[in-house]
């Protein structure tokens, strides 16, 4: 067994999922692939959600894979920490408006 | 790290592997890796093998439609992915008695399309009148593929859109992207605005405009080790970039992806990518690709004469497998009936869309 939890030569087994549940792992790429075909959203643009995304949920993987894919379509580094930026707003912003919760909780709780 | 490195090769890449007497510039040492371990592992499957699958080996010629010339390694840049170890110190230069030779293949063989290529083609002191010779031979497509930086370089190179013009040349120019940045870390500083400039004095003769016959087409290589995307998308964004940046007019864009042989495999090596670009290749291996791949149309002659089923092969030093190997011998017939020698670079050409001197194939 690996010492550490991330070995960066994982990414490349991931299609092995599906040998342990064909079905299932067959149904997740194939709703993986489609969802990042052209459509109403450009493919560009789904590989820059899927970056700002990557580091949000803080995969590894998912970066590696989605700043070589931005690499490839000819994103621009400007371009990758801009979505990075937008991803980082919205997991902090999450983060600040439940200190309207904690706001809402401290004047109830106060006389 | 990868960033230190990255600079090291930079400071390196003043000089050839050649000059600098590093190891990868002998060719059998960069077929020891290409068949090495991740390979004779079984990690990854020999090309020999994938093409078997589907039925695809031995790769065999079709009909010759492309003959490549490389008239010298010599190069005014030296560039980090250079496939063919090009630059100022390289004084492999094609002779006028070589070139005289290949005029009579010129003029006889069906090819419709003539490549000339280098290192930097215009530097060869015999280039003009070779041009000039070739130029009479009436071939449909007359190629050749120019660096851009080269016009600028010395007075003496400034005419040469106006040269090119005068013979009907359709100029092939390398440009890896539309921005400074990417453009400089692979091909040195000051190559983007020499460029962009060059492109401009290319335009105002009438290349690349739009509905001009004078062709001007851009190649595009990844700067760095990752593959091309969509040739498509990418000509769309170059050329949105570049009229709206530049004022600059081309008509089609190449894509090519990076061989991992000579200073390209170097980097890969130096920058611990080989191993995941290997696998980022085979992952887009696509048997339609190899359909098409341009071993099967063209024929790359050396500097010295010598024959190779492409530009690639030529710089691993695997000429062709025919008794006819030099082109005072060239025999269209004889050289038909061959096998395309093979390896693991191959994986290079068939990856996605495929990839060939005009770019994608399939």
């Amino acid at each position: 067994m690996a010492k550490s939890y991330y070995d960066p030569a994982d990414l490349r087994k991931f299609g092995k999922i599906t040998e342990w549940s064909e079905e299932l792992g067959n149904k997740f790429f194939d709703y993986y692939g489609k969802v990042f075909e052209e459509g109403a959203l450009s493919a560009r643009e789904k590989s820059l959600i899927a970056l700002a995304v990557s580091h949000v949920v803080k995969c590894p993987y998912c970066i590696d894979a989605y700043t070589k894919d931005g690499l490839q379509r000819g994103i621009t580094k400007e371009e990758m920490m801009e979505a990075v930026h937008a991803g980082a707003a919205i997991e902090s912003g999450a983060t600040l408006v439940h200190g309207v919760q904690m706001m809402n909780k401290y004047d109830k709780l106060s006389m | 790290m990868a960033q230190s490195i990255l600079t090291d090769i930079k400071k390196a890449a003043k000089k050839s592997l050649k000059a600098r007497e590093d190891a990868l510039a002998s060719t059998q040492t960069q077929m020891e890796i290409l068949n090495g371990e991740l390979f004779a592992d079984g990690e990854l499957p020999y090309f020999k093998d994938k093409i078997a699958e589907t039925g695809q080996f031995p790769l065999r010629p079709k009909t010759l439609e492309v003959l490549q010339i490389n008239v010298g390694y010599m190069c005014n840049q030296v560039c980090g992915h250079c496939h063919v170890d090009a630059g100022p110190d390289r004084k492999e230069i094609m002779t006028r008695e070589t070139m005289e030779e290949c005029l009579e293949v010129i003029r006889n063989t069906g090819a419709h399309t003539l490549d000339l290529t280098g290192g930097a083609p215009e530097m060869n002191p015999d280039f003009r009148w070779f041009v000039e010779e070739a130029s009479k031979a009436g071939i449909q497509d007359f190629i050749v593929r120019s660096n851009l930086t080269i016009i600028l370089a010395n007075k003496k190179y400034h005419d040469l859109p106006e040269f090119f013009k005068n013979h009907n040349v359709h100029v092939v120019s390398s440009m890896p992207h539309y921005t400074r940045g990417k453009t400089d870390k692979q091909r040195g500083d000051g190559v983007f605005d020499k460029s962009i400039k060059a492109l401009q004095m290319l335009n105002e003769v009438g290349y690349g405009m739009p509905d001009s016959d004078l062709c001007l087409d851009l190649v595009y290589n990844p700067s760095g080790a990752f593959l091309p995307a969509d040739q498509a998308a990418m000509e769309h964004d170059f050329k949105k970039a570049l009229k709206e940046d530049f004022d600059i007019d081309f008509h089609n864009l190449f894509a090519i992806t990076n061989l991992p042989i000579s200073r390209f495999l170097d980097y890969l090596i130096a920058s611990d990518n080989y191993e995941d670009y290997m696998y980022s290749l085979v992952e887009a291996y696509n048997p339609a690709a190899v359909e098409n791949v341009m071993c099967t149309n063209t024929i790359s002659v050396s500097w010295d004469g010598w024959l190779y089923d492409c530009d690639f092969n030529q710089m691993l030093d695997l000429k062709v497998a025919s008794k006819v190997k030099h082109i005072k011998d060239f025999n269209n017939d004889v050289l038909n009936n061959r096998d395309i020698v093979i390896s693991q670079h191959c994986y290079g050409c068939t990856a996605g869309a495929g990839s060939s001197c005009q770019g994608t194939v399939a």
